[in-house]
């Protein structure tokens, strides 16, 4: 075994085995750090994935596959279901590799700080793991059956994080709205995944072989079975990405989840659905995607002005972020959707970008949300007063978010337009031009958000946190008994631990966020970062797609 | 005049009938030792044992090759393979987790040990002949044995009326159905002359001029229908979930596994062996897609635990159909993967089943029936592993990892429809998995909920309160104090042992499916 190959099963295996060390040591902070030091550790075998990059990189040819990945481990699990155990990684999956490892030890590192209420620490570290594990898995399956079962895993530990973790306040109604979001949640992701399964195994029943490297071309696929696949496999990750009309479980899901759960949510479990788009559906598929392409495109600058036009209207923190990942992915699906060269590197680092910065947002939004103890706009303005680096960091967040030139978020979407452009035709011109009215959408409700959360004077709530000043030595009591007097939540803070209160920023809330922006600033200064390894990639799956 | 001459004594191979001596010998034994002993235990410790014995000899038998024996000419009565050992094998394992979730059923004492366990041993020997028959009559009087010891099992819990109303629907409602299937193989026998399964095969094969007898279609529809109402598809359902819910915990468990793998495995027989595909695959389609469909959204509804459970189960049911109504279209090669698939599911299903059915007993008080979904309120907070394992259950029954055995059994049936051309039908399974997922979601969640979210009574309020409150909030009452008492039960050992070993087996099957997908393939 090589050590890529050792290093492909380690990313997957250490937090499997994490996950169980953690539901096994009973000592609850014991087990989150030892759930930490799982994370962190994945994180490494992740980045040494490209450190160790094979010479298969130099095989182009005539003949050479559309996927070539840089390590590969395949060996047999079930031959009767054609399921093998294949994984590999290459420039396409290996930076949504890191990102997840990234966010998954960031959120592990912040619930090793902060558990929100309704269940124990170690459980949901536990989950976090098991959700990291299923994404890892999907993004490095090779074998389209294995890449369903990674795909199913992430359902049913989110759905628990959400019921379990999320919303605010144990009292019925709140309840209830979590217990529905999860639900509704679990309800629409299943019926993406069980359209996957049926998709899978038509390409599978026709071609005699799941592998994705065999596959990518769609060599040996008849059109009727392309364009019968496509359109199967395609609203599958339509539902997971979400592209409108199919993404009225978003908001929902990310508004009840933790903080620690929105931040996988949007971070990386969305780009399952845009990698399984470019890898599956696009890659396995390639007739059906040509045929379908119009239709997918229209419906991306669907979602990005109807995602948009909703947040302009939205009075609710994280709703409103939660409908602007609707609206960025819909840049994302544009990319896919023109089927050039430049288009899929938008898409990938429009991947890449949103998951920094809407993980960045969210986290910045819990924190918020656990010092006032409300997400509504019309009661939160003036937090430069009494929190100017709250409020700082998320002008900074809001700003990368609407697309800045030299922040990550610029990218991806500028590269969608050009590639929509670049395919000419009055469609995609028109396409290409309400993309960008879209992007200008976006910079307007971001920046209505800042102006409400921000600017104006203080509220009451936002207000209350001024006793909490850096360096004031009763900065841990009093804001919380204020708050409790301020809002009449009393209680809320209970599972916050110290630091919770106040416009002071906790070291772990610090080292939660400082990877994020500086990445946010990485990948805008220097997007080769994210470019440079998937060039050929892009450039292998053009070759067999053309 | 030219008639080969058949000699009429026939050579009986007694080692292909070893596990069925073994099964009948232990319904024999544990008579005697009733008898004899007149002690409980000794009494349960002989069927178990002679479960353990038929489980071994099933399995030993089933190493050495097929077997065929009571043959007249090259047509045998009795063929036992390796299908037939692990169906023989696995009904007697679920005689023994079904007799580990009696223990607290029959340490209460309500019900006789001795008969308990005889009809239960009678039984099993009803299902290990039945995965050997081999002619339409074997069958269905395997068929029967399997089942007429339930109708007295169902009705076992003295002094219950819901439990005798349920043997008295069970009762009527299967010999009817014996009827019908008999009715059937009898105008089977008077159009093609033929009894043995293969026999019919080659009479009725595709071209064959009886195919276009109308008596030939009426009876092909009557053996069809009448074994459809054992396994309860749609629409001869109806009598499940009464029969499910009346019936004691484990009895209910025993009908839901063993009962419906033997209708399973009938099903299987007539329509791979005997009954021409042209006519059996489209029925059996429309049977799949109606029950699988009313299975699922009825038991969206149910607000009782067994109920639920049988609904649930209504549907698996339709599931396990599935491959064999994609028969009409497929080749030869996919229609022997389809019929490994409807196996191979049932296998994984029935292991699920068990364990659903011993987590609620586990989780009920000795002897109680399933109750309401509500008493099992926060059950997994105070139990925490007999909740996760329930859990684990209910999760594998709607198909999603952890579970991995039944996102296996899912992916099987699925492949199977479309290696058989049959993709509507796997894009009906597949949204019905989705509202599966509904209620099993509902009620997993539920194992999990704080129970201080229910709006009632403190417990100990409550039960003063029962006597007084009139009837409307009787039910109410009831509920609580159902949850008091189920707060207070340990679960009992054997039966959280036989949870346990479900749970196991259900795990490694879960990574090793290929271990099922051999066994049912060949």
């Amino acid at each position: 075994m090589s050590l890529g190959q050792f290093l492909l099963v380690a990313v997957l295996a250490v937090p499997a085995l994490g996950a169980l060390a953690v539901a096994a040591i009973p000592h609850d902070r014991a087990a989150r750090l030892v759930g930490a030091i799982a994370a962190a550790l994945t994180l490494v075998a992740a980045l040494a994935l490209v450190a160790g990059r094979s010479g298969t990189w130099t095989a182009y040819g005539p003949t050479a596959p559309g996927v070539r990945p840089w390590h590969t481990v395949d060996s047999p699990w079930v031959p009767g279901l054609d399921l093998r155990f294949h994984l590999g990684v290459d420039g396409i999956s290996w930076p949504l590799v890191v990102l997840t490892a990234l966010l998954t030890l960031l959120c592990c590192g912040y619930s090793l700080w902060r558990v929100p209420a309704g269940g124990s620490g170690r459980a949901l570290v536990a989950l976090l793991l098991v959700v990291e594990v299923g994404i890892l898995g999907t993004f490095l399956a090779l074998d389209l059956v294995l890449f369903f079962l990674f795909f199913e895993v992430v359902l049913l530990p989110m759905y628990a994080i959400i019921v379990g973790w999320g919303g605010d306040g144990s009292d019925p109604a709140s309840v209830a709205a979590r217990r529905r979001a999860g639900r509704k949640f679990a309800l629409y992701t299943l019926f993406g995944s069980v359209l996957l399964l049926v998709g899978v195994y038509v390409v599978v029943a026709a071609a005699g072989t799941a592998d994705i490297v065999a596959l990518t071309g769609g060599t040996g696929l008849s059109r009727g079975t392309q364009l019968a696949a496509f359109t199967l496999l395609a609203l599958a990750f339509a539902v997971k990405s979400p592209l409108w009309p199919l993404h009225s479980w978003l908001p929902d899901a990310h508004t009840q989840a933790p903080t620690v759960g929105s931040v996988l949510l949007a971070g990386v479990l969305l780009k399952m659905g845009t990698y399984g788009l470019i890898r599956v559906a696009v890659g396995v598929t390639p007739e059906g995607a040509r045929w379908a392409a119009p239709v997918l495109g229209v419906l991306a600058v669907a979602a990005i002005l109807v995602g948009s036009l909703v947040c302009l209207a939205q009075t609710e923190l994280k709703r409103l972020i939660a409908y602007s990942s609707v609206g960025h992915m819909g840049f994302v699906l544009l990319g896919v959707a023109t089927l050039t060269a430049t288009g899929i590197q938008a898409a990938l680092i429009g991947n890449v970008a949103h998951g920094i910065i809407t993980g960045l947002l969210f986290f910045l939004a819990g924190a918020i949300k656990d010092r006032t103890h409300t997400g509504a706009l019309s009661e939160l303005s003036g937090l430069r007063e009494t929190a100017p680096r709250l409020a700082g960091l998320l002008a900074f967040a809001a700003v990368a978010s609407l697309g800045l030139p030299g922040l990550a978020g610029f990218w991806g979407e500028a590269f969608a337009v050009v590639a929509a452009v670049e395919v000419g035709g009055p469609l995609w011109i028109t396409l290409a031009v309400l993309a960008a009215f879209g992007g200008a959408l976006t910079a307007a409700y971001l920046l209505r958000l800042l102006r409400r959360v921000t600017h104006g004077p203080p509220s009451p709530v936002v207000a209350a946190l001024r006793s909490g000043l850096p360096g004031d030595p009763a900065d841990l009591a009093p804001p919380r008994a204020a708050q409790a007097g301020g809002t009449g939540v009393a209680g809320a803070g209970q599972a916050g631990g110290t630091g919770a209160a106040g416009s002071r920023l906790a070291g772990a809330e610090v080292a939660a966020w400082a990877p994020l922006v500086l990445l946010a600033l990485a990948v805008g200064l220097a997007p080769t970062l994210v470019l440079g390894v998937a060039e050929g990639p892009v450039e292998a799956l053009m070759g067999v797609l053309r | 005049m030219n008639e080969p001459v058949v000699s009429m004594v026939q050579s009986v191979d007694s080692v292909a009938l070893l596990p069925a001596y073994l099964a009948a010998g232990t319904a024999v034994l544990v008579l005697l030792v009733d008898l004899l002993l007149a002690r409980p235990a000794a009494t349960v410790a002989t069927a178990a044992a002679g479960a353990v014995a038929t489980v071994v000899g099933a399995a030993a038998v089933g190493a050495g090759g097929v077997r065929r024996t009571f043959c007249v000419g090259t047509d045998c009565s009795y063929v036992f393979g390796g299908r037939a050992a692990l169906v023989a094998a696995l009904v007697a394992v679920l005689v023994l987790g079904v007799l580990a979730l009696s223990g607290p059923l029959l340490r209460a004492g309500a019900t006789p040990v001795g008969e308990f366990c005889f009809l239960l041993a009678c039984s099993m020997a009803g299902g290990v002949v039945l995965g050997a028959a081999g002619d339409l009559i074997t069958l269905i009087v395997a068929v029967e044995t399997l089942t007429l010891p339930l109708y007295i099992l169902v009705g076992l819990r003295r002094g219950s009326l819901a439990s005798a109303e349920a043997a008295v629907t069970f009762f009527v409602v299967s010999v009817i159905a014996t009827t019908v299937t008999l009715l059937g193989a009898a105008l089977l026998y008077a159009t093609t002359g033929a009894l043995h399964l293969e026999r019919l095969g080659v009479a009725l094969a595709d071209g064959s001029e009886l195919l276009d007898l109308p008596l030939t279609g009426v009876a092909v529809t009557l053996v069809v229908a009448g074994l459809a109402f054992k396994v309860a598809a749609v629409p001869f359902h109806a009598w499940a979930p009464a029969t499910y819910d009346g019936a004691p915990l484990p009895v209910a468990a025993y009908l839901s596994t063993a009962s419906k793998l033997g209708g399973v495995v009938a099903l299987l027989a007539v329509v791979q062996f005997a009954l021409p595909q042209g006519v059996t695959g489209p029925v059996l389609a429309l049977v799949a897609v109606l029950t699988m469909t009313v299975g699922n959204l009825v038991a969206l509804r149910q607000r009782r635990t067994v109920r639920l459970l049988a609904w649930s189960s209504v549907a698996q049911a339709g599931y396990i159909l599935a491959p064999l109504g994609a028969l009409a279209l497929a080749d030869a090669d996919a229609r022997s993967g389809a019929y490994a698939a409807a196996l191979a599911y049932a296998v994984f299903f029935v292991l699920l089943e068990l364990a659903a059915f011993a987590g609620v007993v586990a989780l009920r008080p000795a002897g109680a029936d399933g109750g309401r979904l509500d008493d099992l309120r926060g059950a997994a907070r105070r139990h925490p592993w007999v909740g996760a394992a329930l859990a684990f259950a209910l999760v594998g029954l709607a198909g999603l990892p952890p579970a991995l055995a039944g996102l296996f059994a899912k992916v099987t049936v699925v492949r199977a429809l479309l290696a058989g051309d049959a993709g509507w039908l796997a894009l009906v399974v597949a949204v019905n998995a989705v509202i599966g997922l509904a209620y099993y979601l509902r009620f997993a969640a539920l194992l999990y909920a704080p129970t201080g979210a229910v709006p009632a009574v403190p417990a100990g309020q409550a039960v003063p309160a029962v006597p007084a409150v009139p009837a409307g909030q009787a039910a109410a009452g009831a509920a609580s104090t159902g949850d008091a008492v189920t707060a207070a039960v340990r679960p009992a050992r054997v039966v959280t042992l036989a949870l346990a070993v479900a749970t196991v087996l259900a795990v490694i099957v879960g990574f090793a499916p290929q271990l099922v997908l051999d066994l049912t393939g060949n």
